[in-house]
């Protein structure tokens, strides 16, 4: 099933650039073990070193958070897009 | 709000200024007197202050208070349009007052140099309706939100990076607040900064923009504001996305039963130590892996072998280097490594040292141990070796 991840700006520089990844995986944990494996540099922005994702970096689904769905095991049909949204603070300076 | 009838009316200088808000019946007289009668806190005079500042002290809101504590600077100025070019070297607040009142006699202006802190938050949040947020670090983000969500007021939230922004509204009643999205902040240099990462001058044009949209609207009690709902915009494609935001019923400030009551130590919170930056830590706990600008240039001359790994993005390598560098953008050095001698010395570097210690440590990660970071980065081996080369 291709799934496309929407890799934000701030971790563009860990994908050679890429703005959208195209993976396959039958729920998020599974497309996100695959988008780490295809850009290993990732692996530590989105996981902790125990291998649980980081509280500070939201997986959306479509445009629904999957910590209100069913967390990593949320399902995945062909098509949907997974996005990271990480912190950012920029603005003032 | 209250009664329309309650709210300051309009002089005839006024009516004529306004009059394109008048026409239209979503505004009107009733919601000029509105905004008249309104007043916004903007945390910041930059990037995103300036243009929402400006913009709001046009559409005539009454009271328009500003937090910051910076001067001037020419760096600022690609994108922080509220200064002039004849303003650099002075005080923000004061540029940003001038421009204000220059833009919008009719409205009051307050100013407030300090640094926002647990301790003036609540007493400068107070007065105002509506807090604008346009910081540039975690612990003032987290500060504002809690500080919102304490007093009730809504939060007119905007973030930006590179090409990327992000907006939202906040801590409105029954709404979500920003820990709803991020409960924990991430560690310190896990997320650069925009002095690290660079910002599209445009950018904060729009999400600042958004920002002052947004404050209207609340003010003006029309439209739908962008309360449970996160925007993100893409300027590089030019693509906006909308994402659901819920409140979490286990949010520690908003939730059903808060454990954060009142402000906290926010620099704690978020992993920063009193007076010591991210950098500064990192450099601390490795100072055996460090080197300064004035030490490599005495082992250059010397004639030791070494190998300097410049980390930064080739088109900031257009701007100034080390003779002799080598260009690893640090993106490209997990898959690049084995393009590095084992047995030359490597020194890192990029502009600050920030980037080029996260090379190091993932470089130790690898196998090599014959590393030294370069302290400050090229910014202080062009201060304190190469004077020629132009800075950024």
């Amino acid at each position: 099933m291709a799934i496309k991840v929407l890799i934000p700006t701030p971790l563009r520089p860990f994908t050679d650039k890429l703005d959208t990844v195209e993976v396959a995986g039958a729920t998020a944990g599974e497309a996100l073990a695959a988008l780490v494996a295809k850009h290993d540099g990732l692996k530590k922005h989105l996981y902790t070193d125990e291998g649980k994702l980081r509280s500070f970096v939201n997986i959306y689904v479509n445009d629904e958070d999957i910590r209100y769905q069913q967390k990593e095991q949320t399902p995945l049909k062909e098509g949907d897009s997974i996005s990271i949204i990480p912190s950012v603070a920029g603005g003032r300076q | 709000m209250s009664n329309a009838a309650d709210f300051p009316s309009l002089g005839p200088e006024e009516i004529k200024r306004y009059s394109r808000h008048l026409i239209m019946p979503e505004v009107g007289m009733d919601g000029q007197r509105r905004l008249k009668a309104g007043s916004v806190l903007c945390i910041g005079a930059g990037g995103l202050g300036s243009p929402a500042a400006m913009y709001l002290a046009a559409a005539g809101v009454g009271r328009i208070g500003v937090v910051d504590f910076d001067v001037v600077d020419y760096s600022n100025l690609q994108r922080q349009i509220i200064h002039g070019t004849k303003d650099v070297g002075r005080s923000k607040l004061a540029s940003a007052k001038d421009r204000l009142l220059d833009i919008n006699p009719h409205i009051q202006v307050d100013i407030y140099e300090e640094a926002l802190s647990s301790e003036n938050a609540l007493r400068l949040f107070g007065p105002y309706d509506v807090i604008l947020d346009g910081t540039d670090n975690f612990p003032t983000r987290y500060l504002t939100n809690d500080a919102c969500v304490l007093l009730g007021k809504p939060n007119a939230y905007g973030s930006i990076f590179r090409f990327e922004g992000q907006a939202s509204v906040f801590a409105t009643k029954g709404g979500p607040c920003y820990r709803c999205l991020y409960p924990e902040p991430p560690p310190p240099g896990l997320v650069p900064s925009c002095a690290e990462g660079g910002v599209l001058g445009v950018l904060p044009g729009v999400i600042g923009v958004i920002q002052a949209t947004e404050t209207i609207k609340l003010l003006t009690g029309i439209g739908e504001p962008l309360i449970g709902r996160f925007m993100i915009y893409d300027a590089l494609r030019m693509k906006c996305r909308e994402l659901k935001l819920k409140r979490d019923p286990e949010c520690p400030v908003c939730g059903d039963h808060p454990t954060v009551t009142k402000l906290i130590d926010y620099d704690e919170f978020c992993g920063i130590r009193p007076d010591v930056t991210a950098e500064a830590q990192a450099m601390a706990a490795s100072s055996q892996w460090e080197i300064t600008a004035i030490e490599l240039k005495q082992r250059l001359d010397k004639g030791d072998q070494l190998f300097i790994l410049d980390v930064r993005e080739p088109n900031e390598y257009q701007v100034c280097k080390i003779e002799g560098s080598t260009l690893i953008p640090l993106g490209e050095v997990p898959r690049r490594y084995q393009e590095l001698p084992k047995d030359v010395e490597i020194i890192c570097q990029c502009k600050m040292g920030g980037r080029s210690q996260k090379a190091l440590d993932f470089l130790r990660t690898v196998g090599f141990t014959n590393m030294k970071n370069l302290k400050g980065g090229i910014l202080d081996w062009i201060d304190k070796v190469d004077p020629s080369q132009p800075k950024y």
